[in-house]
Parts: structure tokens; C-alpha cells; sequence
């Protein structure tokens, strides 16, 4: 009852105040169970749908059961019984959609005519329920409490220190506390000791690694592009190092969205705002010979819509490329309008060099232009590439006069990026790079087009390695991969079916008409801020539910990619308010948020299963204790590194290729996995490099995502291939073999205890000490005993496992 | 409620008695023994065998993947009205609706000479390059009349496997495991193995999509380990091994008690069955046990077969071993050029070892509950690709509207041919099959409603098929 209450109150019906019986919380599960199947979305058999106000309400008298159509057919008591077959519908629910009508048969609408979800009401600020509990730390508490004590649940007790450092280091930085920080927590006996670690975490820089991972998944970011070649992206890390060090500015998330979808479009962008931007540039992409270009960029456009609606709406908008969506107010037609605004979208490789790379460059740039220049001359390719060029714009405009040449030009096209439209330009109209990009392409590609011998007798393939080389030799510039706005505007067409080459009607640029409309231009910019103004009910609640499910493994709506209707509903809805507004008016704080989660009594609650609560709430969705998960890919790794001394802990930079099993990358179309030599291979897992079609085993088995699409909440799944991997792959092993040795070295005596402290930041019990007493009883060296024991001490659950 | 019945507890007593004997037996006995002492944490397998939604005639799949697109007009769909056009374009009349990946309309016509001869009482028709599958004619269900939507590769390939051209979804072995669980406690339950040049879409075809990734399917590599990880580290020895395993087994038995997380007994299910991995992996792979005829019959003699000839005996072993799924993926079809020599190439590579599979299969009374496919992603054009220029080294390009796949074994109603394309082969024109009619009637021999095999993502409930796909009656028994 307490929970129907406050959804009533989320979906802020205000006709029928004193009804009991909510439509969507009510009513409308029971019509989607038994209705819809002939009545729904999909099929409207005899003309009748019940997904829809309008339609609803003409066999619906509202005020009057008896009166109404509905109520006689679910009853049996008219001509027509429904459902025609199988038993009638149980008496409870017809006594709910009775109550229903008498009561005014309430609709949550806002001039649409299908019901509203229940996430598209404005956020509230409720007040915090009153309770005078001393467990209460902060206001979560109170709203955790009120229910609590409402269904005489108690919560748990606090977690052992011991267990919470440990939790909250791993949630604040991803990385284990080390002995000594241990020791020094346990020694503070000041009240607010843990306030003041949670502070030292928050401004670690450490932080920003932790919490860039959660982004990135969001961002669906890697270092290839995907596709079957799955070309490397050498520049993308520079949109990981843009989210690393906005999380640790604590950057509010206003200004961290508006730069990430539009900072190209802000008044005097920077540089750094530019790099925002490639955000955008994380869709894959395919270079396959054969295929048409326009439907590569059509596809990209329907991700990039996609994932603003996923990241920032909770919406499965593009549930709506092919038709209306099924269960939330998105039309086809709103699809297409929020994809126009990224129908002007440029991809753009922005020069962007890194701290002292400008100055040599520039001093050595007309050196290299001359050298090239010279190279090139000195090869007499300008008859032949001009002929070349003559060719591929010939087989552009003629299509199936020679075979050869139009595989030529598709293969150049999928090459080289804007290669179409730099091969109309004149050689004199085209910059170095465009003109570069062609050459290069010439000397390494034309064989097919100008033949064999031709190829062969210009030295090409020399050539062609003889640029390269100079090209290393020579100091060159990083880029960033950015949008830019394109300045002619083409129109967006709806796409029938979604097939990409049926175009509809041309839309304008638009936000769905069931949310509150744009305001202040028509571009990406004012998307963003629409995305972030006040009255959008979404993404607030969207963004604190995931930092919820971050520090909880679960969110307060548990499908965080999904606050539709289809979703499941929140299970505190007035604490998610309380945090959505909260985050809004304090100026849009990731960090606040997290310190508000992390210091309440509600975090702090020792995870342990408690018997009571298995059979009333085993999904611990009230949250009368903390949650124990396995940790994800990347700090499994990061954690087994960092207590073995092994990890490498410095920040940002390029990706990393640590080493992996022979045969990987081989299943890979063309990929070359460069092992990372030295200190470099242990650093963080954030930074592996991440190529799409042949993950790294680790990112692979512990259910890191592809990166193909955005992923708002990854599986944990529990696997024997996980085992494998943890036990005899090679780093797991040197990181064992290094615990080992460090025991030895730093603990000359109580080396179990120190061994349990570094990797559990507890001691043994007395029965763990004994079952390692027996298992080194067994006559081997003093080595082989230690790294048993360590190999056994990274593959606990426990290890695993933040609890 | 979870839309997967992810786990089901079983006592650990009882699964010990079931289980299939081995190495790693001795092992779990000692678990056993210490059990006294510390607190029993239940036996979790993710992958208990589960009912399908009728019963079924096949229980397990072998897919047998010919990646890059086999031309059926070379193959198994004679066209001798071609010759009459060789060498010249269609009129635009007959060409004008075509789109291809790299020819245009107005290529020229790439007849076939090859003789076809008719096999069995069934008279299935091949050309000469594939007399190996005599002796199998009566067996297939050969269809030539699939067409599929895609025309470039790696989107034909998702089309094929995940019922949709993008990537992202679980995939053809992933959806059979997820509805019907494994009857392996020693083996994955989806195994992939490949031989062949320039597989495109890699492991986007065993991909388990958005269902837990357990459900993916697990390459046996050609190089180093076979399975990722599946051998000591170098210096420890199996005793070594067992040991560790043991020592984890009982730290995670102590927090098991200590904390009471089910997730625990799941990952100390997890480790035993990854300790059997790797005890019964080496045993599974030792094809040099298998005697002389069934080696000589699989190929493995002959430098040409061996490396795919392993492979199909290899997928014989893991279904006797209770693997569900076995992918076996040869990709190296995708003839736009040397098409007289590469086609021929593949045949000689194939042909001998599949037959071998299906005889071997059938003399074991293993077919009737095997499902075995043939096939690619498309079929190719009538008209040629002659990117090089001379005809001697031409190829096709790739076609969506016709192609030939053949199915055998479990459910399939054996020697029939069904489908036709027109005389020229750019067309089904009878008894059409979409790769989602394909996908509908594999799920029906395993005892699956397609429309009822779904899984909840993102707000909506998916399916292998997708939005289309109708069982083929003529072709199920």
C-alpha cells in the first residue's frame, strides 16, 4: 500500500485524489497481461486497443462500471465474453479494473494520448520522512528507514571496518587499501575518521580512473573501430583522458553533457571541448568492401540518437527506428526528430597536440614537406596518379564500365575518410592531409586499378616504405577525433521501416513530443541543454540511479538502461526524487552524490545473506543490508596487481597491450597486438587497449562489453572459463608469484596474517589459518609454498568480491 | 522474476554418483571428505539440461559454416541456361532492380561447365567437385531456394546467426544452450572450431549477445592452448594444480559459511567444472586414439583434409561427450576471383570430411539426434566479377536472393531437394526459405516454438528470428 502511494504520487495525478487504484501501477499491468496479445500495440482485433486513452475510453464510462463495455466483457455478463478462450480473468483483477472505473478511471496523461511512464512526471523534492532512529546518518537513511520500519525489518549492522575500508575503497578508487592504510583506519579513533578516508578518496586521482569506466561503458568507447577490419583508433584515448579528468574535477554534469554532445558548439570552444565531442566519434563503423557508404553513415546516425536516448533518457528510443514504440510515448516520428540533430554532424580529426609536441613540430614540418615532396618526384608517380585519380572519378560516375576500376574506387572510398569528396577537389583546392591521404593510398592500393605492372614498374611498394619510414623519422602531431557542424543543413527524412534507403516525411530537428518542450535553437547545443534543463524528468533521476548502482550493484530502478515502461519501477521513488533534486539544485555534483551515498548507514550495512530477509527480500531490494558482487574485469586485474606490487599506477595516457595467449589477435581480420614491453604492462585495466572484435581475454570473460553499443549495467556472471583465466593465465600467475615473493620479503613472521591483510585487509580465523597450515605441510620449497597459497588468495571469491 | 532459470542446486553426493568418471574425480573426492568440517556449499549448474517446448527429434546442433559463401551455380544448382549468355551482359530489362556488392548490372554472365551428376535413389544433384558427397545423397534435405537480406558479409553473417544485420545479439548457439542447457559437466556447451582464410566477423558468429556470457561460445584455437588458459602455467605440475584448486575450493567453502552468498557454491561450482576442463580437454582432443579406418575416413591422412577432417571428428567426439552446439566454420569461399581454382580448392578441403561426419554420425545412431547444417552466409551471382580482367580468373560476387543450404539428421525429412531458383539463378521461384525460416525450422527440430524462445533486453523481449520467420513443414519430418 505504502508503495502504490507513492507512485500515485510520482505520477502526479491530481483528478480522483482518494482513489486507491492506480492505472499504471494497477491497471495497466493487468491489460498488458491479458489484453494486448489482440488488443495491444501489435494487433487490435475487432478494432479495439487498450494501450491508448482515446481507444480505451470508448468501452470505458469512467465513473461507471455497470455502463461500461469493458467491465461486461471481462465479466462475462454481456453478448461478448473476453477473453473468448480459457478461463476468465482471476476476480481479483476484475475487481481492480472495476474499482478502477468507479473511481474515474484515472489516465496519467499530459495531452498525449498513450499513459505517460511513470519516470516522465517531474521530479519532486519529498520531504524526508521523520524518523528518530540513531542508525540514521544522513537523509537516504531516512527514507530507507520509514519503509524498514514499516514492514518491522530491522537493517543490518554496520559492516566490520575492516570490510567497509575495503568496500569503499574499491567503489571510490577501484583499488584495494594497503596494509598500512588499514592499520592507520583502525588506529582513528576520531568520530568522523571515515568521513575524512572517504574525502581522501574522493580527491584521489584514482577516482576519476574508477568512475571513467562506468562512462565509458555508457559511451560504448574502444580503440578500434569495430567492422571487419576493425581498424585501431590511435587518438580515441583522448576521450578517455577528457572523462578521467572531468570526473576527477568533478565536473557538474550539466556542463560534463553539454561539452560531450555539443562542446564544438560552444561559444569560443577550447580544445578540451572539442575532445569532448568524441563522444560522437565511439560508433563503429565498417569498412567492408561492397558496402554502401550511406547506409555506414544512416547506422551511425540511428546509434548516436540511440545512445543520447539510452545514456541520458533511460529510453529505448530506438526501439522506434522501425515504428512507434510499443509501450512508451515515442513516436517513429520523434526518433527521426532527435536524429536530425546529427544530421549535420562532421567527423573531424582535430590537430590537437599534446604539451610539447607543437614547438618541434613546427620546426621540422617544411623540413618533412620538402623531404616527401622530393620522394615523391624522385619516384615519377604524377602521370600515373593522375591517371589513377582520372580513373576513380570515371568509375564514380560510370558504374560497370570497368569492373576493375569500380572495385578500386570502392576500396578507396572505404579508405580513405571523405575520400569521395576530396577526389572531386582539384590537387591545388586539397590540404596536405586530404592530398596525403590520397597519395598514400595511391602508392599502397593501385595495383587493381592502374595494373599489376604498371604498379610494379614504378616501385610503388618501395615507395610506399620509404614514405613510412619518413614519416616516423619525422616529429608529427596527435589528433583528437571530434565533430564539427557541417554548415549546409540536409533534411532527415523518417525511414520507413527503418530501412535506411525508404525515405518518408522530412522531420526537423526535435525533442519527443511527451517531454517538455526545446527551447533556444534547433541544434545540438540546444539538445544538450535540454537534456540538462530543469524540466526534464529524466536524466537526473537516470544519472543518480547509476552512481546508486555503482555503490549498491543494483540501481533503485534496477534496469537502469530502461525507465520506460517497460522498466521495472523504482523501489525508493521518493528517495530517488530526493537525490534527483537534490543532484539538480546543488549544482549537479557527481562527487556530493556519492558522498551522500557513501557516508549514509544505508552503504555503511554489513552485506552478509541474512536469513530472515532470503525469502521476503532476496534481491535485497529494500536494502536492509549492502550488497556483495564480484568486481568487474578491469579492477579484478588492477586489485590482483596492486597487492602483489606489480601495478603500474600511473594516470592516462595511450591504451596499453599487455601480453595475451598466441592465437588472440589471429582472430582478428588483420590485427597486430604490439605487445606492451615493460612497466607499461601492468598498468590499470582501464587503459587495455579495447579492439572490438577480439577483446582481451580478461575484458572478455568477466563480461566487460564488446563496446559495440552502450551498456548501462553489465552482467556479473560466474564462469568456468573465468576460473581458467584467473589460475594459469601468465600475469595471474607473475602477480602470485610476486605476492609471494613480497610476503617473504616484507614479513618475517606472521606471514599468513600478512598475506590475508594485504589481499582481504582482514587476518585469518583460526580455521583458515589451520586449512593453510595443512596445505603448506606437504614438503615443498618455501617458494613453491608461498605462491600456492598466493595463486589460491587471488582466486577466492573473496578477492574477487566486494562485499 | 528472472526470464532464465539461471541455476538449479543439486547435492553434492548426488552429482559425484552421476558424474562421468575421470581424473578429476580423485579431486573431488577430497572435497568430498573435508566436507564434514566445513560448511556444504550446494552444487550450482548453470547449464542443467532443460525441456524444450515439445519434444523434440534433435538434441544437438553441428553447424557447419562455410563462410565467404559457396557458389551454388558451381555447386549444387546447375544453371546450363547460363552458358548460353556467357560472356555477355543481361539485358537491362532482366537487371535492372539488381544490387550487388561490387558489380554492377551490366556485368557479364559467368556460365558453368562443370558436370553435375544425380546421386542416390534421391537423385540430389552435385557438380563433380563434390563426388565425396555421394554417399551421403540420400541423407540431405537439400534447399535451394534460401535468400537472405544482406549482400556485403559481415551483416549477411548477424543476419544468419542473430537474426538481425547489426551486431550485438546472442547468436544461433547461444539461444540453443540458453533453451536447452548442457548435458557436458566436463565441456562447454557451444564449442567453435575454424579452419580457412579471412573469417569476417570473428566472434561476433558465437557471440552471446545480451545473454549472460556464459552462454558464449568457446573457441578451440589452432595455435597454443586450445581452449584460452586450459593448461598449467608452466612449472606447475597436475598435482601442484589439483592442490591449489583445492586450497581455493576451501577458503571459499569458509566464506561461504561466514557470509551465506549463493554466489559462492556458483563459483565453487564454477572451479570444479573448470578443474574437469582441464583434465578431460587433452583426452577429448587425442584424436590419435581414434582407430586407422575412421581416421583415413575423416581424412586426417592426407595433408589436404586433416586440418578440417579433425575438426568434423573432433565435433562427432564433442557431441558423444554431450556438447549441444558445435560450430565447425571453414572460411575461405569468397570467390571474386580464381573461382576454377579456389572453388575446387575448398571442395577438395570439405567435401571428403563432411560426408565422413554424416556416415560416422549415422553408423552410430548418432544422426537421428543431430542436427547437421551446411552452408554459407549468401549464394553467389550468375554474373561474373572480373576485377582481373581475363576470364580464366574470374569469380562472383556475392548474391542475397538465392542460394543453396542442405540440413540433415535429427527432424529432417532426408533425401528431398526443395526449392528452385529460375533458370538463370537469380531468383527463388518456389518454396522460398529467409535465413529467419531457416532459424524458425533449426529451433523446431530441437523442440522449440521460436516465437515462444525469447529473452527480455533493454525493455523487449527478443528472439532468434527476430520479427519474421515461419517453420518450413516440407522440410521437417
Amino acid at each position: 500500500m505504502t508503495l502504490l502511494f507513492y507512485i500515485f504520487l510520482l505520477t502526479g495525478v491530481s483528478a480522483a485524489a482518494n482513489a486507491a487504484v492506480d492505472y499504471t501501477h494497477d491497471v495497466q499491468p493487468i491489460l498488458q497481461k491479458r489484453c494486448y496479445g489482440c488488443h495491444g500495440p501489435a494487433l487490435q482485433m475487432g478494432g479495439l486497443r487498450l494501450d491508448r486513452q482515446d481507444a480505451v475510453m470508448r468501452v470505458v464510462k469512467a465513473g461507471d462500471s455497470t455502463g461500461s463495455k469493458l467491465h461486461a466483457m471481462i465479466t462475462g455478463s454481456g453478448k461478448l465474453r473476453m477473453p473468448p478462450t480459457g478461463p476468465p480473468l482471476p476476480s481479483n483483477e476484475v475487481a481492480t479494473l472495476k474499482e478502477w472505473i468507479d473511481s474515474g478511471a484515472n489516465w496519467p496523461t499530459r495531452g498525449t494520448t498513450a499513459a505517460l511512464p511513470w519516470s516522465f512526471a517531474p521530479v519532486r523534492h519529498p520531504a524526508e520522512p521523520v524518523i528518530n532512529d540513531s542508525w540514521k546518518r544522513n537523509a537516504i537513511d531516512s527514507f530507507i528507514l520509514a519503509r524498514l520500519q514499516s514492514k518491522t525489518i530491522r537493517p543490518s549492522r554496520e559492516a566490520e571496518h575492516r570490510t567497509l575500508l575495503r568496500r569503499v575503497y574499491m567503489d571510490l578508487i577501484g583499488l584495494p587499501p594497503t596494509p598500512e592504510q588499514v592499520d592507520s583506519f583502525i588506529a582513528d579513533m576520531r568520530p568522523d575518521a571515515y568521513e575524512r578516508v572517504v574525502d581522501e578518496l574522493l580527491a584521489s586521482p584514482h577516482y576519476g580512473e574508477k568512475w571513467a569506466r562506468h562512462w565509458l561503458d555508457l559511451a560504448r568507447y574502444a580503440d578500434s573501430e569495430g567492422g571487419v577490419q576493425d581498424y585501431a583508433r590511435p587518438f580515441a584515448w583522448r576521450y578517455r583522458e577528457w572523462v578521467i579528468n572531468a570526473f576527477n574535477q568533478d565536473m557538474p554534469f550539466n556542463r560534463f553533457t553539454v561539452e560531450q554532445i555539443a562542446g564544438d558548439l560552444l561559444p569560443k570552444a577550447n580544445v578540451s571541448q572539442k575532445i569532448a565531442t568524441g563522444f560522437h566519434r565511439n560508433t563503429i563503423t565498417s569498412r567492408e568492401g561492397g558496402v554502401d557508404l550511406d547506409r555506414i553513415r544512416f547506422e551511425q546516425l540511428v546509434d548516436r540518437t540511440s545512445t543520447i536516448g539510452a545514456v541520458w533518457l533511460g529510453l529505448t528510443v530506438g526501439c522506434s527506428q522501425c515504428h512507434d514504440h510499443k509501450f512508451d510515448p515515442i513516436a517513429q516520428k520523434d526518433f527521426y526528430s532527435l536524429m536530425a540533430f546529427f544530421e549535420n554532424v562532421a567527423e573531424l580529426d582535430l590537430e590537437a597536440p599534446l604539451p610539447g609536441e607543437w614547438g618541434i613540430y613546427r620546426q621540422y614540418a617544411k623540413d618533412f614537406r620538402l623531404q616527401r615532396d622530393k620522394l615523391l618526384s624522385d619516384y615519377k608517380i604524377a602521370d600515373a596518379l593522375a591517371s589513377w585519380e582520372n580513373g576513380l572519378r570515371d568509375a564514380l560516375a560510370n558504374p560497370g564500365k570497368r569492373p576493375n576500376w569500380d572495385v578500386s574506387y570502392d576500396s578507396y572510398s572505404k579508405s580513405v575518410d571523405h575520400g569521395r569528396r576530396i577526389l572531386l577537389k582539384r590537387p591545388s583546392e586539397r590540404s596536405d592531409r586530404e592530398q596525403d591521404g590520397l597519395v598514400d593510398h595511391f602508392v599502397k592500393s593501385s595495383s587493381g586499378g592502374i595494373g599489376k605492372e604498371k604498379y610494379e614498374a614504378l616501385k610503388l611498394k618501395e615507395l610506399g616504405e620509404k614514405l613510412k619510414a619518413l614519416e616516423d623519422k619525422y616529429p608529427r602531431l596527435s589528433t583528437a577525433m571530434t565533430v564539427a557542424e557541417e554548415s549546409e543543413r540536409s533534411p532527415t527524412h523518417v525511414r520507413i521501416r527503418g530501412v535506411w534507403s525508404e525515405k518518408g516525411d522530412a522531420v526537423l530537428p526535435g525533442t519527443p513530443g511527451s517531454l517538455p518542450p526545446l527551447k533556444d535553437g534547433t541544434d545540438r547545443l540546444a539538445l544538450a541543454k535540454w537534456l540538462v534543463s530543469r524540466d526534464n524528468p529524466l536524466t537526473a533521476r537516470v544519472t543518480v540511479n547509476r552512481l546508486w548502482q555503482e555503490l549498491f550493484g543494483r540501481g533503485l530502478v534496477r534496469t537502469t538502461e530502461d525507465f520506460g515502461a517497460q522498466g521495472e519501477k523504482p523501489t525508493y521513488p521518493e528517495l530517488l526524487d530526493w537525490l534527483a533534486s537534490e543532484f539538480v539544485e546543488r549544482g549537479w555534483s557527481m562527487k556530493r552524490v556519492v558522498r551522500l551515498i557513501v557516508t549514509s548507514a544505508t552503504y555503511r550495512q554489513a552485506s552478509d545473506s541474512r536469513p530472515d530477509l532470503n525469502t521476503i527480500d532476496p534481491a535485497n531490494t529494500l536494502l536492509a543490508r549492502q550488497s556483495r558482487f564480484r568486481l568487474p574485469a578491469e579492477l579484478i586485474r588492477d586489485s590482483a596487481l596492486q597487492v602483489s606490487g606489480l601495478l603500474n599506477d600511473s594516470i592516462g595516457g595511450p591504451s596499453v597491450k599487455p601480453p595475451q595467449p598466441e592465437g588472440v589477435a589471429e582472430l582478428q581480420y588483420k590485427m597486430n597486438w604490439e605487445e606492451t614491453k615493460d612497466r607499461t604492462k601492468y598498468r590499470r585495466g582501464l587503459y587495455i587497449f579495447v579492439q572490438r572484435t577480439a577483446l582481451y581475454p580478461l575484458l572478455m570473460n568477466f563480461d566487460a562489453p564488446d563496446r559495440t553499443v552502450s551498456c548501462a549495467r553489465r552482467d556479473i556472471s560466474n564462469t568456468p572459463l573465468q576460473a581458467l583465466n584467473l589460475m594459469n593465465d601468465p600475469i595471474f600467475v607473475e602477480a602470485a608469484q610476486s605476492l609471494a615473493w613480497r610476503i617473504l620479503q616484507e614479513a618475517p613472521a606472521n606471514r599468513i596474517d600478512y598475506a590475508f591483510q594485504l589481499c582481504f585487509a582482514r587476518l585469518p580465523s583460526a580455521r583458515e589459518r589451520d586449512l593453510i597450515l595443512s596445505y603448506q605441510d606437504h614438503g615443498q620449497s618455501q617458494e613453491a609454498k608461498w605462491f600456492g597459497l598466493s595463486r589460491a588468495l587471488l582466486n577466492s571469491d573473496e578477492f574477487l568480491t566486494r562485499e | 522474476m528472472e526470464p532464465i532459470q539461471l541455476a538449479r542446486t543439486l547435492r553434492r553426493r548426488d552429482f559425484i554418483s552421476s558424474a562421468a568418471g575421470g581424473v578429476g574425480m580423485a579431486a573431488l573426492a577430497n572435497l568430498l571428505a573435508e566436507e564434514g568440517r566445513t560448511a556444504e556449499a550446494p552444487i550450482i549448474n548453470p547449464f542443467e539440461p532443460k525441456k524444450p517446448h515439445f519434444a523434440p527429434a534433435a538434441k544437438n546442433i553441428i553447424f557447419l559454416y562455410m563462410e565467404g559463401a559457396p557458389s551454388q551455380i558451381d555447386l549444387c544448382d546447375p544453371k546450363p541456361e547460363l552458358m548460353k549468355w556467357h560472356g555477355q551482359p543481361l539485358p537491362p530489362s532482366m537487371t535492372k532492380d539488381l544490387k550487388f556488392a561490387f558489380i554492377k548490372p551490366n556485368a557479364k554472365v559467368l556460365g558453368c561447365n562443370r558436370p553435375f551428376a544425380k546421386h542416390g535413389q534421391s537423385g540430389a544433384e552435385f557438380s563433380d567437385w563434390l563426388d565425396a558427397w555421394k554417399p551421403i545423397a540420400d541423407d540431405l534435405c537439400v534447399v535451394r531456394s534460401m535468400h537472405t537480406d544482406a549482400v556485403n558479409h559481415q551483416p549477411a553473417d548477424m543476419i544468419l546467426f542473430t537474426g538481425h544485420m547489426l551486431p550485438g545479439r546472442p547468436t544461433l548457439g547461444s539461444w540453443i544452450l540458453y533453451g536447452l542447457g548442457s548435458e557436458s559437466r566436463n565441456l562447454p556447451g557451444f564449442i567453435v572450431l575454424s579452419t580457412g582464410k579471412n573469417n569476417m566477423s570473428q566472434s561476433a558468429q558465437w557471440s552471446s549477445g545480451f545473454l549472460p556470457s556464459n552462454h558464449q561460445g568457446v573457441l578451440f584455437r589452432r595455435t597454443g592452448d586450445p581452449v584460452l588458459y586450459v593448461s598449467n602455467p608452466e612449472g606447475v605440475s597436475r598435482e601442484d594444480q589439483r592442490r591449489d584448486f583445492e586450497l581455493v575450493a576451501a577458503l571459499n567453502r569458509e566464506r561461504f559459511g561466514k557470509t551465506g552468498d549463493m554466489e559462492i557454491a556458483s563459483r565453487i561450482s564454477s572451479y570444479e567444472m573448470a578443474f574437469r576442463m582441464q583434465m578431460s580437454t587433452p583426452e577429448l582432443l587425442d584424436v590419435a586414439k581414434e582407430p586407422a579406418g575412421m581416421r583415413t575416413l575423416y581424412g586426417l591422412e592426407e595433408e589436404t583434409t586433416r586440418a578440417f577432417g579433425t575438426n568434423c571428428l573432433l565435433a562427432r567426439r564433442m557431441i558423444e561427450r554431450g556438447v549441444r552446439v558445435v560450430m565447425v566454420t571453414h572460411s575461405s569461399w569468397d570467390q571474386h576471383t580464381d573461382l576454377q581454382k579456389d572453388l575446387k580448392k575448398n571442395c577438395d578441403i570439405t567435401a571428403g570430411p563432411i560426408a565422413a561426419l554424416i556416415q560416422d554420425l549415422k553408423q552410430r545412431g548418432m544422426l537421428d539426434s543431430t542436427l547437421v547444417v551446411w552452408g554459407g552466409e549468401f549464394g553467389r551471382t550468375p554474373l561474373g566479377d572480373f576485377r582481373n580482367g581475363e576470364e580464366a580468373t574470374a569469380g562472383r560476387d556475392h548474391h542475397a536472393s538465392c542460394f543453396t543450404m542442405w540440413l540433415a539428421g535429427g527432424g529432417i525429412k532426408s533425401g528431398i531437394t526443395i526449392g528452385k531458383t529460375d533458370d538463370l539463378g537469380m531468383k527463388v521461384i518456389e518454396d522460398p526459405v529467409h535465413v529467419n525460416d531457416l532459424q524458425a525450422t533449426i529451433l523446431h527440430c530441437l523442440g522449440f516454438d521460436h516465437t515462444r524462445l525469447t529473452y527480455r533486453h533493454m525493455g523487449r523481449d527478443f528472439r532468434l528470428t527476430d520479427v519474421q520467420g515461419e517453420v518450413i513443414r516440407k522440410m521437417i519430418v
